[in-house]
């Protein structure tokens, strides 16, 4: 249903005080997430958010809509049986790198594949917060912490590569300090049907500070981002004169001059997905650059859709189903 | 061949069991016996045994998959103690179940299996069917699957599949012992196989041919005839118990005009449950078959939120899993029901086996001070009642209610009175509309129930979760005294509750020697026990208990008439401990943990040797 948008901001903010520490990543993002939602044509009481456990799964308490706090890693099944339960909801699920593809990754990976219409925001710091500062299996390997003083041992996943191998049907990456790109990203998950999964680079200015700061730093961030745009060639750098080419079956950055030019370039195109493989691909590659943007989208019937269909389906077959007939059964007798 | 005739021998009932290889088809025999017999008019009880594995290696002992069922033209409980007729279509179906048979009961042989391998793998070292150990018994030796083979000659199917059809030729035999009409199985194999025409010909030739071998042979001398039981006037159909409680949820919903939400992981003994609702979805029954047992449960959780009567069912190592998520149900107050069909335990433990080891983890198996409602099932037809009677109080009280079956009655049937819907008790939600004077954990009323404000409602958006609230706003609070409040006003919740379920009333007179407490699927054995000693002139009472948090408001009253209680149950005693510790009553316990209900004679010896010792 759409309305009329009479809504604000502040029709969004909660009585609750925000207890984040201060300087942390999330509140850009609570604060692009309450200018969203008034903009989204959606009556208040349609929204539902529901989180985990972790710093990031506080977020409930901050908006003024109905909210759900759950359990560690579950947020994913608790919105399916939401959406499911009423597919009226637009479902936003608010989870960290811990929550999500951690004790919550046989939920999230299941949820991807089912394509039920939600947002998944995910909050990657590369550290457990509300814990004090453990690795994450986002965190790089080597990563000295309290729970690891001579240096992490296990691999990191790789989220939009988790995301595309679970056969997710929208997998972005945006960056807390990236305002003006945040916002888009998130109005396109929203619009997209299906689930959303946006992965969203935030600094842990207590526990993590500066994991993502090649990335957020004004001196380096033109060199370090490659802001994807679709239809357009993957260009980057402050001079905007270096650019992504196929080697084999690789990427390899080149730069714009005498030997290529913009034609020579790969366009990004977010319904392939064998580049959307090599743009996740490159997450933890210091020789190129990072994607942001939308990485991956594709168009394919929602779980609570065809659910819908089916039970309309048995519905009109069955028309006079009723509880009498279904108690009798097929052998029922009669005592006079 | 000549027809001879035979006598007609008027018996009150029988218990007669059908066993053989898991491949033999013997649970079908078995429940198409049934619905014959509770078609007929008898009154019946069954009991299906069946191996963890889905095929057990052929001929093995570990591989007998049995049927048993008592029927009578009387009020029976029980699938019976002792069999009046064994059907063995196998030497390891003999070994196993012999030792039950009466002296000079009938032992039907398939003896084409009896070869020197399936002997071996049952543990004989000669062939049982020679020699004298089985003098005691009236042996009746039929080539069954080289009689059905003659049969089927002119079919055009391999030998295999001929062999297949064997056990209708069983059934035949045992519906011509019995006098019956072979209409209910011929209806059931033409639906069954409708789309394969040669196979409804194999199966009915098969069934007509074990017939016509009774009535024509001289083998059996005597047939027998039960009539039919008296029953209450009224429509009635044989079901097992997790068909009658997926049918008892669907009615709760339909009569609360909520759509029902299951969320469920597959798990023995409780997956029908499912399977029955995902048939329902012409009533708007919606099914979700989780990715685990945690996801089936905070599914259900999230559709409850969203105004769904939310339901979970699952065994003992699926509520396990299940734990963290009811927590998280008894801070939100949310209604739900989790069904738990109990199975031997612990871990993996016995799965198709029953036990009913789950009362403790169902009361106490959370962390923190999270008391919930636990209700249990006590017959397979109970179970539609019990299951309707969880989701009344859920939604009245906004708690989640734990059901308790097991697999004896999950899987076990017996004839069903098919209610009249519109005398059940109505079910009353608390869907708050009303913008004024709402707050999220309100709990003024009497009932303690907070209002359910559902998202998609103007005005009403709140946030719930598993952190210590206010009561009233439901803010986070980690307030010391709020949490004292809180702590004790979930478990006065629970506690008010037993002002809203029928007291407890006792089978037999109100005071005497001995009063025998049940729960749950002990019904049928403790009950036929104690007719039984009343019969002898004993003053023993029976109390089965369905409310076992709270109680029933009555019960500590109750005990103090009886000299001595016994509580019967299929643990080590946790209902015992729990009424011992609660009523200080020095109850004795009756245990048993074998993977199988009690038998009447079990029951009954310890009532006589408690009533003796007085």
């Amino acid at each position: 249903m759409t309305i009329e948008n009479t809504l604000t901001r502040q029709d969004f903010v909660s009585d609750q005080d925000v207890r984040w520490c201060p300087g942390c990543g999330d509140y850009a993002i609570l604060s692009q997430v309450q200018k969203l939602f008034p903009a989204l044509g959606i009556p208040k009481e349609n929204f539902l958010i529901i989180s985990g456990i972790g710093c990031s799964s506080r977020f409930p308490y901050y908006m003024d809509t109905y909210g759900f706090h759950s359990i560690h890693g579950r947020a994913p099944a608790l919105a399916s049986g939401a959406k499911i339960a009423n597919p009226d909801l637009s479902v936003w699920v608010v989870t960290g790198d811990g929550d999500a593809m951690s004790i919550g990754g046989n939920h999230l990976i299941h949820v991807l594949r089912r394509n039920i219409d939600m947002n998944i925001l995910m909050f990657n710091n590369r550290i457990y917060g509300l814990t004090k500062g453990q690795y994450s299996p986002t965190s790089e390997v080597g990563k000295i912490t309290k729970s690891t003083p001579m240096g992490s041992l296990d691999y990191p996943f790789n989220p939009p590569q988790l995301a595309l191998g679970a056969s997710g049907t929208f997998i972005a990456r945006t960056i807390d300090r990236e305002q003006k790109h945040m916002g888009p990203i998130l109005e396109e998950a929203h619009k997209h049907k299906g689930t959303s999964f946006v992965e969203i680079y935030q600094n842990c200015n207590i526990f993590n500070d500066g994991a993502f700061s090649d990335l957020t730093e004004k001196e380096t961030k033109a060199e370090t981002q490659l802001v994807l745009e679709q239809g357009e060639p993957m260009i980057f750098g402050a001079e905007k004169n270096k650019g992504l080419i196929l080697d084999g079956s690789n990427f390899k950055v080149v730069k714009l001059g005498s030997h290529y030019t913009a034609d020579d370039i790969l366009n990004h195109d977010k319904e392939d997905k064998n580049l959307a493989m090599l743009l996740s691909e490159i997450t933890y590659n210091p020789e190129l650059p990072v994607p942001i943007g939308i990485l991956y989208q594709e168009t394919k019937t929602t779980y609570e859709d065809m659910m819908t269909n089916q039970i309309e389906e048995a519905k009109q077959k069955n028309e006079s189903a009723n509880l009498e007939k279904l108690f009798s059964g097929t052998n029922s007798w009669i005592v006079d | 061949m000549s027809t001879v005739k035979k006598n007609i021998s008027e018996v009150d009932g029988a218990t007669i069991r059908f066993a053989g290889d898991s491949g033999d088809g013997m649970q079908l025999t078995g429940s198409q016996f049934s619905d014959n017999t509770a078609i007929f008019g008898n009154d019946l009880a069954t009991l299906p045994d069946f191996p963890a594995e889905i095929r057990a290696p052929k001929g093995s002992l570990a591989g007998v998959s049995s049927f048993q069922l008592q029927f009578s033209n009387k009020d029976i409980h029980t699938p019976g103690d002792d069999l009046d007729v064994l059907v063995a279509m196998n030497p390891a179906g003999l070994k196993v179940h012999l030792g039950d048979l009466k002296d000079n009961g009938m032992l039907i042989i398939n003896t084409a299996n009896f070869t020197s391998k399936n002997i071996k793998l049952a543990g004989y070292d000669d062939n049982p069917l020679d020699g004298n150990s089985l003098d005691g018994y009236q042996v009746i030796k039929v080539d069954m699957t080289k009689l059905v083979a003659t049969a089927l000659e002119d079919l055009g199917l391999s030998s295999k599949l001929k062999a297949r059809s064997t056990n209708m030729f069983a059934l035949g035999l045992l519906y011509w012992l019995y006098g019956r009409s072979l209409d209910s199985s011929i209806n059931f194999i033409q639906k069954k196989f409708a789309k394969a025409p040669d196979i409804v010909e194999a199966n009915l030739k098969a069934l007509n041919s074990g017939y016509y071998y009774g009535e024509t042979l001289e083998v059996i001398k005597t047939t027998y005839r039960v009539n039919k039981a008296k029953f209450e006037k009224g429509k009635y159909r044989n079901i097992m118990g997790n068909n009658a409680l997926a049918l008892g949820l669907l009615t709760a919903a339909q009569r609360s005009e909520l759509d029902l939400y299951y969320g469920g992981y597959p798990i023995t003994p409780a997956s029908d449950i499912l399977h029955y609702l995902a048939q329902y979805k012409s009533f708007g029954v919606k099914t979700f078959q989780a990715e685990d047992e945690i996801a089936g449960v905070v599914s259900a959780i999230g559709a409850a939120f969203a105004g769904n009567l939310a339901i979970t069912a699952t065994s003992g190592p699926g509520v396990a899993l299940k734990s963290e998520a009811l927590g998280l149900a008894v801070s939100t107050e949310l209604p739900l029901v989790l069904v738990n069909v109990q199975r031997g335990g612990p871990s993996t433990g016995l799965p198709t086996k029953t036990e009913q080891s789950d009362l403790n983890q169902a009361i106490y198996g959370r962390n923190g001070e999270a008391p919930m409602v636990v209700l249990a099932a006590a017959t397979p037809s109970d179970c539609f009642i019990m299951a309707y009677e969880s989701c009344r109080i859920a939604l009245k009280y906004m708690i989640p209610v734990i059901l308790l079956s097991d697999g004896y009655i999950a899987n076990g049937s017996e004839p069903w009175k098919i209610p009249d819907i519109n005398t059940l008790p109505k079910i009353e939600t608390r869907i708050q509309k009303m913008k004024e004077g709402y707050a999220p954990y309100n709990h003024s009323n009497p009932d303690l129930a907070r209002p359910w404000a559902l998202p998609g409602t103007p005005g009403m958006e709140h946030r719930v979760g598993g952190l210590e609230k206010w009561e009233e706003t439901g803010h986070v609070s980690y307030d010391p005294e709020n949490h004292q409040k809180m702590v004790e006003l979930r478990q006065r919740k629970v506690d008010i509750i037993a002002k809203d379920i029928a007291p407890a009333k006792v089978f037999g007179k109100e005071s005497g020697d001995l009063l025998v407490i049940g729960w749950g699927g002990t019904h049928g054995a403790i009950r036929s026990a104690v007719e039984t000693a009343q019969d002898k002139g004993m003053t023993v009472s029976h109390l089965h208990l369905r409310h076992l948090n709270p109680f029933p408001k009555n019960l500590g009253e109750l005990l103090v008439k009886f000299h001595k209680v016994m509580i019967a149950e299929l643990n080590l005693g946790q209902l015992s401990t729990i009424i011992r510790s609660k009523f200080l009553v020095d109850a004795v316990s009756l245990n048993k943990v074998q993977g199988k209900p009690f038998t009447q004679t079990e029951v009954y010896n310890k009532i006589t040797k408690l009533v003796k010792g007085i």
